[in-house]
């Protein structure tokens, strides 16, 4: 029981009293990073990274610190769901279906605790499949030359897209642009600045956290600007929450779709692409098939909102595991997570659970303890999540930019950062009209070096034959895949989309 | 029509980089590939990718009317401002008036908007500098 030994040394290093303090942190302003609309668990990883930067703290302390964040805005978004009516992020978006119903019925504690309790559940089993994969992947993944991760680079940016954007053309331009902001810079390997046009503070490159807190965080602003969400959308409501805990028997004619769902949201967010939104919506469509002989979906059955919830938060565990393993990110939080690993110097990749096994162990042992925390910190404090809604938005999106201001300032103390990320900010709004994705751009300034390192490493090895890029059986798989997974959602994505966001608010929010 | 805009501004944008990668100075020590590929394959799929949303553009989206642009604009303009004056102003004054400005605009009462730019401002450098001992920008008064 190698992986069991492991984890127990994982338990080790998370049981200190700074990691749980930094869990219990991350697990409470996740909650409420994801309970607020427009603030999901990518821009609110997002504004947090400098705060893990500047705190000083080392790479397990500040993972735990923004993976509890991560778990636990997948968690806060059901909360405005079904309260509200609106999701407070995007994966959260098939929960108002039958949980805002519920919450009309004078049921809407019920609805909070167990959609809690199927949170949990989802976001458990998640992990257990994140310790048992992931190894397999490392595996897997060593046999990995330059040129299958090169190949591997060309299926994440081909897959990406999938079902985040209805126009293919538009998640390649995206991709495009974030693989050309990180080509800006000194060329790392002939050392010539390349695309500087001269300015010095270029010649090391865009920082790819400006370019996140600007995309995510700032556009959101401008977003809340243009339709000037003055008043609260929570105003004016009160909503009866009634009794706080499930009952025996609704939690027992739940078990088997939290199970079910729980299952099919992990193997959906372990896909390239796919991530916690598409999780949630196969999750409902699969339960509303399977279960729902009375037709009493949509109108407030527990198990449309136990379906959703395990799916979404499995899927948050899933995507993790092609990330730790592969370095390449499955989602768009799972994207802002590798940056801070890179920030941090950490490659992830087969090579992080060799050489840094502490932080992979130590990270799989907080996600055990932050899930606890949540569970516990949920269902007997949902009531005071529930109020915080109440902070309007005209009051909290100043916030919001004054901090990513700081974030930023406070890690290089340059006012040309900063404007550069108001830049950022503007593009990401106009860019959001048109409906690009994001996701892709960032993940472009990420892999960018790393993927144009390994295609000049590969044809350096085979002396300049390009040839050597579709050489072995393995990387003409990656690229067969590749192909296929850029041009299938061209004919079905659309099916999908349009399904997905037929009942979709007019809310901004970024992908999740 | 918004989308062929956005797809010519995209081909502009390709041939732009395509140029810009081409001005590179190679260095005599130069591997296999060199500097100039992989911008180049970029700049060709930025190029394709542009020509086809203009091509097949998607229907429009909801732009704003033009007094919420102006909206949008006049932040931007303030953003700047606080980033150029950041450093000279200090923390606390700036973000006190660059959160009123946009708490203002997004529908706070005046009078009550600068109470909220001011709680903003003195919440943050407590929390982020006396508490958790990031640097903020000092200004003549010391904060």
């Amino acid at each position: 029981m190698d992986i069991m030994s492991s984890l127990g040394d994982g338990f080790l290093i998370a049981l200190t009293w700074q990691n749980l303090g930094l869990a219990v942190l991350g697990c409470f302003l996740g909650t409420i990073m994801g309970a607020l609309p427009g603030l999901g668990p990518s821009n609110g990883v997002a504004i947090l990274i400098p705060l893990a930067f500047t705190l000083g703290l080392g790479a397990t302390p500040s993972l735990i610190l923004l993976t509890s964040v991560y778990y636990g805005a997948m968690y806060g978004g059901r909360i405005s769901s079904i309260l509200l009516g609106i999701p407070g992020d995007e994966p959260a978006m098939m929960t108002v279906l039958d949980g805002h119903p519920m919450a009309k019925q004078g049921r809407a504690g019920e609805a909070l605790s167990l959609s809690g309790v199927a949170s949990f559940v989802g976001a458990f089993l998640a992990t257990w499949g994140l310790i048992f994969l992931a190894p397999q992947l490392v595996k897997f993944a060593l046999l990995f030359g330059p040129a299958e991760y090169f190949a591997l680079f060309a299926l994440a940016f081909a897959t990406l897209g999938g079902v985040s954007s209805t126009n293919q053309a538009k998640s390649a331009f995206a991709a495009m642009l974030g693989l050309g902001l990180a080509v800006v810079g000194v060329d790392t390997q002939t050392g010539v600045p390349r695309l500087t046009f001269g300015e010095v503070h270029l010649y090391d490159g865009l920082d790819f956290l400006v370019a996140i807190v600007g995309l995510f965080a700032l556009s959101e602003v401008f977003i809340f600007l243009e339709h000037r969400h003055g008043s609260a959308d929570a105003e004016g409501k009160k909503i009866e929450v009634g009794r706080l805990t499930p009952s025996w028997s609704m939690l027992k004619a739940c078990t088997p779709t939290m199970l079910r769902t729980s299952v099919l949201g992990f193997v959906a967010g372990v896909l390239p692409g796919a991530g916690a939104s598409l999780g949630s919506f196969i999750s409902y469509s699969m339960e509303k098939k399977l279960v729902d002989k009375e037709g009493t979906f949509g109108h407030g059955d527990p198990r449309g909102v136990a379906a959703p919830e395990a799916g979404n938060n499995a899927a948050a565990g899933g995507a993790l595991v092609p990330m730790l393993s592969l370095g390449v990110p499955g989602s768009g939080t799972t994207a802002v997570l590798l940056a801070v690993l890179l920030s941090l110097n950490i490659t992830p990749g087969p090579l992080l659970f060799q050489n840094n096994p502490d932080v992979v162990w130590g990270l799989i042992a907080a996600l055990f303890i932050a899930n606890i925390m949540l569970l516990l910190m949920n269902i007997p404090m949902v009531g005071l999540f529930t109020r915080v809604l109440m902070v309007p938005p005209r009051i909290l999106m100043p916030i919001v930019a004054m901090v990513s201001f700081v974030g930023i300032y406070g890690i290089s103390g340059s006012s040309f950062d900063l404007l550069v990320m108001i830049g950022f900010g503007v593009a990401g709004w106009v860019l959001r009209k048109l409906d690009v994705p994001l996701v892709p751009i960032i993940l472009g300034t990420l892999l960018g070096n790393t993927m144009e390192n390994n295609l000049r490493r590969a044809v350096t090895i085979s002396n300049g034959d390009y040839m050597t890029l579709v050489d072995s059986p393995l990387s003409i798989g990656l690229w067969t895949v590749a192909i296929v997974g850029f041009v299938l959602p061209i004919f079905i994505g659309k099916v999908v989309k349009g399904r997905m966001h037929a009942r979709r608010d007019t809310e901004g929010s970024t992908s999740d | 029509m918004s989308d062929r805009i956005f797809g010519a501004f995209g081909l502009l944008l390709a041939l732009f980089y395509a140029w810009a990668t081409l001005q590179i100075e190679e260095s005599f020590l130069s591997d296999e590939v060199g500097p100039k590929t992989f911008p180049l394959v970029i700049a060709a799929i930025l190029g394709l990718a542009s020509a086809i949303i203009a091509l097949r553009p998607d229907k429009d989206p909801v732009w704003p009317p033009l007094g919420r642009l102006a909206e949008i604009g006049a932040a931007v303009v303030v953003m700047i401002l606080y980033a150029q004056y950041l450093p000279e102003a200090g923390f606390v004054i700036a973000t006190a008036l660059a959160a009123s400005y946009l708490t203002w605009r997004l529908g706070t009462r005046p009078l009550q908007s600068l109470l909220v730019g001011a709680c903003t401002s003195v919440g943050i450098y407590v929390i982020f500098h006396l508490v958790l001992g990031l640097s903020l920008a000092r200004g003549p008064l010391g904060f």
